[in-house]
Parts: structure tokens; sequence; C-alpha cells
């Protein structure tokens, strides 16, 4: 039995290695001074499908991601570990948006792209932690969700088997297909590149990556292999409510952002000796603090 | 109408700490707005959980009583909420950032196509003017949160629609009962109905819940391990001076994520909130996403090799050196010295 699987994908700035040069001066961020990373749950979706596609011969794994032109790396690094397709989902007036009106392009593009049994995320992006794009774009789609999964443990024609990491927990939950699953990160980590699949696709671009090439020969070589060409996905490509997309489709709004300082308090240094341990822990003793 | 909402998680048959602490919110926040405070309860044999929730001054309890409510899935219990916040018209919706709210609430929101702010550690009220439009709004909910990894903390507000909803975690908000003998109106929500058009699509085979083996909301002590401390061998260290000195045992977030301590000992943002009387950090930079959690301890230790280290911004005392060195010596001195 083969699968239409889609893995939604995002790339983010690496926030897990955050530097002194991560804030400017005026408190926002630098995003340059963040490596730009595939967003690691989604990495851990991305193994489940491979998992799925290696099981069931004539699967096909399709990549969806939406961000910036750069956000085709995403595709490449997915390529080049045995996804067949992807798309990019790019466009300035869908900046701004946040989980609701990024959920809703998600599910127009995916209603325009294909059939799918399967939709796989990450559960949650760590630059904004929310998990919430995943859910809403299940229910944008009108399909069941299942969140937290861990391990797909069974799958056949019309019916899904699921393994689901808990905060205390585990659940194991049968679906009918299509349904949409979040991946936790306690999920199989993804496998690494496949040296074969980056030499087939690492020339693989979007249009406008082709458009900056400036190398004409290689050009018209990407051009005829179609296999190369990362489709664009535009807001003229899709069936949108314009009052639903980018900062306008976005019923939060960002007040405020702080870089915050925390009003240094007059503490207290000490250094690893003996004298200043012994006269801390007679104090907390003194004043019982400890007991 | 347009009251202060919180949805009441059932949890190994007791109402959830975190909906109570909500509940707890959603009164001084109704009392600020002045308006009511509303519970949901969603599941099976709900009756003994009014109690527990009408002591922290709950004015509306909505129960949705059925067999089939119980456990959670998602359909079913987002097609009865969604019935009752269309009914109730809420201003404000608070759910707890567990397994099950964080579940529940974006599909919610994006069925009413409202804004759903995560994981906030303060919510505030207060009036939003718009940049470009110069529309003022009036008691508007804030959403504070810490964002990007913790480097920042963003005010959210939802100016145009409603209801105004945000998950919380654990331990992020104070519990305070109201009066025993508060009086709640209960309305029974005619679940049936409902059920008959949801799509049980998903159907649970076996659910194994271990019941919590560490709770760090209500300890005194804690010392509290960050990626610095390298192993769980070196968390097994922790543990033993911990169990020296009377303490606790927490993790930093990037400990949990490398797998040296268990998830349920995670402090911050996206773990659990203490405020105990001494707090020693030890090997934990201090990125906002972990002081969320821990700021409001009456006194912080901090011991990191690195004097520029975040934490000791806000530590009382900072030692600067190898933990591997001090923690000994602070278990020595200490045995020497209780007797």
């Amino acid at each position: 039995m083969a699968f239409k699987i889609i893995v939604l994908a995002k790339q983010v700035p690496d926030t897990r290695n955050v530097g002194n040069d991560a804030m400017k001066a005026d408190g926002t961020v630098n995003r340059s001074a963040l490596p730009a990373i595939f967003n690691p749950d989604d990495l851990n979706a991305l193994e489940q499908a491979l998992q799925i596609k290696e099981k069931n011969p004539g699967s096909e794994i399709i990549i969806l991601t939406m961000g910036p032109p750069r956000a085709a790396d995403i595709i490449r690094e997915s390529l080049y570990r045995n996804a067949d397709k992807g798309y990019l989902i790019t466009d300035r007036r869908f900046a701004g948006a946040d989980t609701l009106a990024t959920s809703y392009v998600i599910s127009k593009a995916i209603e325009k792209i294909a059939d799918y049994d399967i939709i796989l995320s990450g559960r949650q992006a760590i630059d904004g932690d929310t998990a919430q794009v995943g859910p809403q774009t299940a229910e944008k789609l009108n399909i069941p969700q299942i969140t937290y999964a861990e391990e797909i443990t069974a799958i056949e024609k019309g019916k899904i088997t699921v393994k689901r990491r808990l905060e205390r927990g585990v659940e194991e939950v049968e679906c009918t297909l299509p349904v949409l699953l979040t991946v936790h990160g306690s999920a199989k980590a993804c496998r690494p590149k496949n040296a074969k699949l980056f030499m087939k696709y690492k020339h693989a671009k979007t249009h406008t990556e082709l458009q900056t090439l400036d190398d004409d020969y290689l050009g018209q070589e990407i051009k005829n292999k179609a296999f190369l060409n990362i489709e664009e996905i535009s807001l003229d490509d899709l069936d949108c409510d314009l009052e639903k997309i980018g900062l306008l489709g976005s019923p939060t709004k960002v007040k405020t952002i702080q870089n915050v300082v925390h009003t240094a308090k007059d503490s207290m240094k000490l250094e690893d000796n003996d004298a200043d341990i012994k006269n801390l822990i007679g104090e907390l003793i003194n004043n019982h603090t400890l007991g | 109408m347009n009251n202060v909402l919180v949805y009441c998680e059932i949890e190994e048959q007791k109402v959830a700490d975190v909906s109570i602490e909500l509940l707890s919110k959603g009164r001084k926040l109704a009392d600020e707005l002045n308006c009511k405070l509303e519970a949901v309860l969603i599941g099976k044999d709900l009756d003994v959980f009014e109690k527990s929730v009408r002591r922290f001054g709950t004015d509306i309890i909505y129960k949705a009583n059925n067999e089939r409510l119980y456990p959670y899935t998602t359909l079913p219990h987002a097609a009865v909420f969604e019935n009752i916040l269309k009914n109730s018209q809420p201003q404000i919706v608070l759910v707890g950032a567990t397994s099950i709210g964080r579940d529940l609430a974006p599909r919610i929101a994006s069925t009413l196509k409202c804004g759903l702010t995560a994981d906030c550690t303060d919510l505030v009220i207060g009036d939003y003017t718009d940049a470009k439009t110069k529309t003022e709004y009036k008691n508007l909910l804030y959403q504070i949160r810490p964002a990007f990894g913790g480097n920042i903390v963003a005010t959210i507000v939802n100016p145009q629609t409603k209801p105004q909803m945000a998950t919380v975690r654990e331990g992020v908000m104070k519990r305070e009962i109201v009066s025993e003998d508060y009086k709640s109106e209960i309305i029974d929500v005619d679940v049936k109905n409902i059920l008959d058009k949801v799509n049980f699509a998903v159907k649970i085979i076996e659910r194994h819940i271990e019941a919590r083996k560490v709770n760090l909301t209500g300890s005194q002590i804690i010392v509290c391990g960050g990626f610095g401390i390298g192993s769980k061998n070196g968390f097994a260290q922790l543990k033993e001076f911990a169990k020296t000195i009377g303490a606790d045992v927490g993790a930093s977030r990037a400990a949990v994520d490398a797998g040296f301590a268990e998830h349920d000992r995670q402090v911050g943002q996206t773990g659990v909130t203490v405020r105990p009387k001494l707090y020693i950090a030890v090997g934990i930079s201090g990125a906002i996403q972990h002081t969320a959690g821990m700021e409001e301890s009456s006194q912080i230790i901090s011991i990191n090799n690195d004097p520029e280290a975040p934490i000791n911004q806000i530590a009382d005392i900072a030692i600067t050196g190898d933990w591997n060195s001090i923690i000994p010596k602070m278990a020595k001195f200490y045995r020497e010295q209780s007797k």
C-alpha cells in the first residue's frame, strides 16, 4: 500500500545557541547572528515519513515549507534524505503572519498541491515554541490530529496507529486517514544526508534562485531536469482571502518587545575557596534557610 | 456575558493544578473587568469536581458530562468546548499549557478565528492603541511571554477578535481559595446532541499515565542543574548533594533536552515555575526562558564558571568556579556545621 505524505517543515534561527551578539543595541533580534537551521522536531517528522516510505514502496513524500527565499534550503536538506518533491510557499505578502494566518496559507497550499493520506510536522518550532500551527492546519483542513506523536506503530489502508508521548505517560491511539500528526522531539532522530542523493540534488533550485544564478550553463542544466526545480508558491497561486493572510489576518499583535535586562542585584561574589564556602553554608544554617 | 472563562482539565481523578491556578488568576481578572468567572468541566462523573472549582470563586460552571468524553480525545472535546464558547461568548479564555491544553486550544482558536498565545508567564489588563489606525482599545488582556528561545519578552494583544485566548504552564499563577461556600450556578451542557455530529476518528487503544514522580512546585530548597552539569552522572552527583542538604533537584530545559534529567524536573517557561526559599543554580547560564520560572525565589545562589553568566544578574550570591569542586565543598561544610 502506497501512501501520500506531506511533511511540513520550517527554517528557524538556532535559538538554542544564542551568543552575546544575538541582540542588537536597540533590543531587536539580530537574525544574522543566528544560523538558520531545519527545525529540530520537523526533522523527527521527516524521519517518520521516510520510514513509512521504506516500508511501503511507492509512497511519496512531499515537503512543504513557508518562509523567505532562503528557506529553499529546507527542501534541499529533505531531498538529500530521500523526500521526493518540495514546495516553498514564499511571498512578502504573507509576512508578519501569526499561527492562525500561517495555518490558513499552509492549508490553502495543501489543498492546491496534492491529495494526501498523512500530514506530518514537528510538534513545535524552536523560535516560537507555540505548537499551534499543526493543530490549526488540521482544523482548517477539517481532518483529525494526533499531537505528541512519538512513533507510528502501524499503518494500513485507511488506518494508522500511533504512540503518543505525553507529559506523564504514553498513549496508543488508532485513527482513520487522512490525519495530521505532530511529532515529538523524543521520536527517532532523522537519518543523515545520503551522499548519492546529495550529488543528485545539490543544484536543486527555486525559480528565484535560478534568476540570481551567475552560471548560464548550470542554469540551463537545472531547467532541463525537472527534479532540480523546486516549485515556489506565491499568493497568486492560491485562492486566499486577503483578509486572512499576513499581518492583517493575524489576530495576535505584538504590543511591545523587551530585551529583558535584569537589573543587576547587588550580588555577593564568592570564589571557589574553603573560607568563602564555609562562611556561606554557616550563614545559611544560622538563618535557618538550611535545616 | 463576556466573562472570563477557564478550561478545567481533569487529571487523575482531580482537577489539574494548573486549572486551579488559572481559576485564581481568572478570578482576579474578572474582578478587574467587573465580570463573572466561568469554568468548563468536560468529562465523565463530574459532580465530584464541582466543589474544588467553586471555592476558587467560580460564578458559573459549565458541565459537559458524558462517558464518551473521558479520556480526552481532540475532536469530541473541541466540539463540546466550541459549543460552550459560542453560548458563553467570553472575552478571555485561559487553558493550561499541558499535553491536553496544547492540543485543544489551537484547534479551538482556529475554529473561532481568534488569537492564542502559548505559555504566558503573566497576564495583565491594559489598554492598547493601534500604531497605524490610532484606534484605542480598552481593557485588553496583555499576554506576556518570553519568545525567541527566551531571549526576549513579548507582550501580545488581540485587539479585534474575541475571545482572547492564552495558555499558561503549571506553577506560574498562585492558587487562592476565595470561600469554601462560594455559590456557583451550574449549567448542564446538552452533550448528546453535540456528540451525535462528532467524528470519533481517534480511538484510544492503550493509555498509561504515570503518577508524577517529582513535583517541585512545593519545594522549599531546589538545587537546579543546567547543561553545564554535562551528564546523567553529573545529575546523580547533584541528587546526592541535594539529599544531603534536604533539597529537591530541578533541571534547565537544556539539561532535560540533552537527556541529563527527567522532564518532570524542568524549571522555566516550558517547565514548572517555582518559588522556593533557596534556589541553587548550578551550571545554568540563565536564559529568560529559565529565569521566568525561578526569579521569584527568596534567595538565589548561582554557581558558574563564567562570572558574566546572565544568571549572576539575578543571583543574591554568585560563586565563580567549577561546580565539581564547589558542590563537594558545600556538602562537606554542611555536614560539619549542621550538627
